[in-house]
């Protein structure tokens, strides 16, 4: 079981929000990636997605595209990455890390090899925006074999006859994308989003986090009302990018606030 | 693995062809791939979809497209018969509007208001906005930064055809660049939007279904080969970008034992050099842009970008199917340098009165060894898959001619 069910369990018992925050890793070096996983895990972050680099990131939108291209610069490698989180465990043991990126640098480092390397690193799971349920045979068994979660994306075209299906191998949570679009757009109308989530809710028996789209605290505010937990990605990773480490920090301790009462 | 009967049965209902192809899309897309599935696999049995498909063939792309004896050049190789399948003498100037005809037919039939496309040299742009306009469609063509400014010709005949033109700077700007972005403009209008994807290359259904519109070449080939020397070819030659003119010509010789099939990719200044586009002769597989395929990568599975002088072959990936012709041997693949194809852009030209495309120059650079390697009893066909009045001015800076 990796920390992903504890953290879930205790927000829910809380009946409080919960704030994931997303930064890509090597940007723009390793050692502010750290500086930032353990300023997002002190100023409330509940889970980190931790952005792995890639060179086509076609689900993204400009500010997550220009984040890609610093890291890669930078020199980080998914081995990199895998290096970050073991040293952000030597000082928080307990907040999960989940990986974000695309196939193809986790089938060039081997599927297997990569599972049980993360695991070994202290990652809780992976999400892999361009493998759908039809293509995760593999990375899926790796994954589970190695006690690492595989989140699922649903999205606003999947329909209920597909929702079980994109849903059946999901564990630890299910990332709802709200708004057809990429990372970094405006996010869907909330009642849209509502419903959304009592659909993915009831057919997965998982919590619901929501994401693309959302960067204002009155924002996050807004979807802490209607699912288990609130995903920021772009808004801070623009923060960091155009204003440095403590304006991107106080922005995610605004945004975790905002989520953690909003309810 | 499989059968040698089983070559032209392929993909499997996953969209595999072997362990190449697939899905791999984000989930916004995938209810959308699906439904195209479904409709493709309605229309292309349909015999109205196929009437029409073949009457616009044959009035407004210009099919049948001749096969032509090279004899000029026979001589000056001095072995095999050539023959050339003239796909340069379509509407537009290449075998690419094929494919445009049968994708907007198709999404004409689905309801779709908005076709958008991505485009490198702008061959297929052009091929998509000039059937777009024919069928009173909105286009736009996603189109890298790069590209705009190399080939601004064509960027023009995009506008002259109504098409809207987006200048794509993420990345380099080329053709994976535009082809990421049109993936984007699609994950952010799935509904209303068709995306003609240009090449045997993308999610399944696209590798199967580009291939199928492509095979007319093969087809109307193989019987005109047939009627006119009553033999099939020693070997069916064609150059690689995605690969989706050699697809179409290989696809209906598939079956045939005695047939080689040889695709002639861009090694740009030398295999052993960065500056390529060999996908199958100097990378590995990989996934990128919806399918599992053989791509140009570095260590840690980041993509590079591929060189060659020929823009419309600088894809750092291939058609799946080829990769899967590729493994089990059924296609030889090959490569032609920058430095080759200029040097057979010129021949040709000189020769045989035919001012290739510098993507199937790249083709005859090989069929000058085979000729000679097959003897005076050979026969080759090539297909000639485009016309090379878009590379003129490339050409002569390449030559250091000023226009
Ligand atoms: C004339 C011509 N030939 C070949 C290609 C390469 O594409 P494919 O390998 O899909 O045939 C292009 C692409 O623009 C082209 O314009």
């Amino acid at each position: 079981m990796t920390r992903l069910a504890p953290t879930f369990a205790a927000l829910k018992s809380d009946n409080r929000a919960g704030f994931v925050a997303y930064v890509m890793a090597g940007d723009p070096d390793a050692d502010t990636t750290l500086k930032m996983m353990q300023g997002l895990a002190d100023k409330g972050a509940d889970v980190l997605e931790l952005g792995v680099p890639f060179t086509d990131p076609m689900a993204d939108g400009p500010t997550i595209q220009r984040a890609a291209i610093r890291a890669l610069e930078s020199g980080m490698t998914l081995k990199g990455v895998l290096a970050l989180v073991k040293r952000f465990r030597e000082t928080h043991k307990d907040t999960p890390v989940v990986l974000m990126g695309y196939a193809n640098p986790f089938f060039a480092y081997g599927f297997e090899k990569f599972a049980s390397d993360a695991a070994a690193a202290g990652a809780d799971g992976v999400i892999c925006v361009d493998i759908p349920p039809e293509e995760d045979t593999e990375f899926r068994s790796a994954l589970d074999a190695n006690g690492l979660s595989f989140v699922r994306l649903a999205a606003p075209t999947t329909d209920d006859k597909r929702l079980p299906q994109v849903v059946a191998h999901t564990s630890g949570f299910v990332y709802y994308v709200s708004t057809t679009g990429v990372t970094g757009a405006g996010s869907g109308a909330t009642g849209d989003i509502e419903a959304a989530v009592a659909r993915v809710r009831a057919a997965s028996g998982l919590p619901v986090a929501v994401g693309f789209g959302v960067k204002t605290p009155e924002r996050a505010q807004e979807i802490g009302k209607v699912a288990d937990t609130v995903v920021v990605g772009s808004a801070i990773v623009e923060e960091l990018a155009t204003k440095g480490v403590d304006q991107a920090l106080h922005l995610a301790g605004t945004l975790a606030d905002a989520a953690h009462s909003a309810r | 693995m499989t059968q040698p009967n089983a070559f032209s049965q392929q993909p499997d209902a996953e969209g595999r062809f072997g362990q190449f192809g697939g899905r791999y899309v984000a989930e916004t897309l995938m209810p959308n791939i699906l439904a195209l599935e479904e409709a493709y696999e309605h229309y292309k049995n349909d015999p109205d979809f196929i009437a029409e498909f073949d009457e616009f063939s044959r009035d407004f792309v210009g099919r049948p497209s001749p096969l032509y004896f090279a004899e000029r050049l026979t001589e000056e190789f001095g072995g095999a018969k050539i023959w050339f399948k003239r796909d340069e003498l379509n509407h537009t100037g290449a075998h690419k509007i094929n494919n445009c005809l049968g994708q907007v037919l198709l999404a004409k039939r689905m309801g779709k208001t908005r076709i958008i496309a991505e485009t490198g040299a702008g061959q297929h742009g052009v091929a998509t906005a000039t059937v777009a306009a024919r069928f009173g469609l909105p286009c736009e063509v996603f189109m890298g930064a790069t590209d705009v400014k190399r080939q601004k010709p064509n960027v023009f005949r995009m506008n002259l055809l109504g098409a809207k033109i987006h200048a794509v700077t993420s990345g380099r700007g080329t053709l994976k660049d535009a082809m990421n972005e049109a993936l984007r403009d699609w994950v952010t209008y799935p509904d209303e939007t068709f995306y003609v994807i240009g090449t045997v290359a993308g999610p399944h259904p696209y590798p199967a279904m580009v291939r199928d519109f492509q095979s007319v070449i093969g087809r109307e080939a193989r019987e005109q080969m047939l009627e006119r020397i009553g033999r099939l070819p020693d070997a069916a030659v064609a150059c690689i970008g995605g690969g989706s003119n050699a697809m179409g010509l290989f696809h209906p010789f598939l079956e045939d034992e005695g047939v080689r099939l040889i695709g002639v990719e861009a090694a740009g200044k030398g295999l052993d050099t960065p500056d390529h586009a060999a996908s199958l002769n100097g990378g590995r597989p990989g996934i990128l842009h919806g399918n599992k395929t053989y791509l140009l990568q570095d260590e840690d599975g980041q993509i590079t970008e591929g060189h060659s002088i020929s823009a419309g072959l600088d894809y750092p990936g291939i058609g799946p199917e080829h990769a899967f012709l590729h493994d089990v041997g059924r296609a030889e693949y090959r490569s032609a340098t920058d430095a080759e194809a200029l040097e057979m852009f010129q021949l040709c030209s000189q020769k045989e009165g035919i001012i290739p495309a510098l993507e199937p120059a790249h083709a005859l650079a090989r069929v000058r060894d085979l000729a000679k390697e097959l003897g005076k009893d050979g026969v080759i066909l090539m297909n000639m898959c485009g016309r090379g009045d878009k590379d003129v001015f490339s050409v002569a800076e390449a030559l250091g001619v000023e226009l």
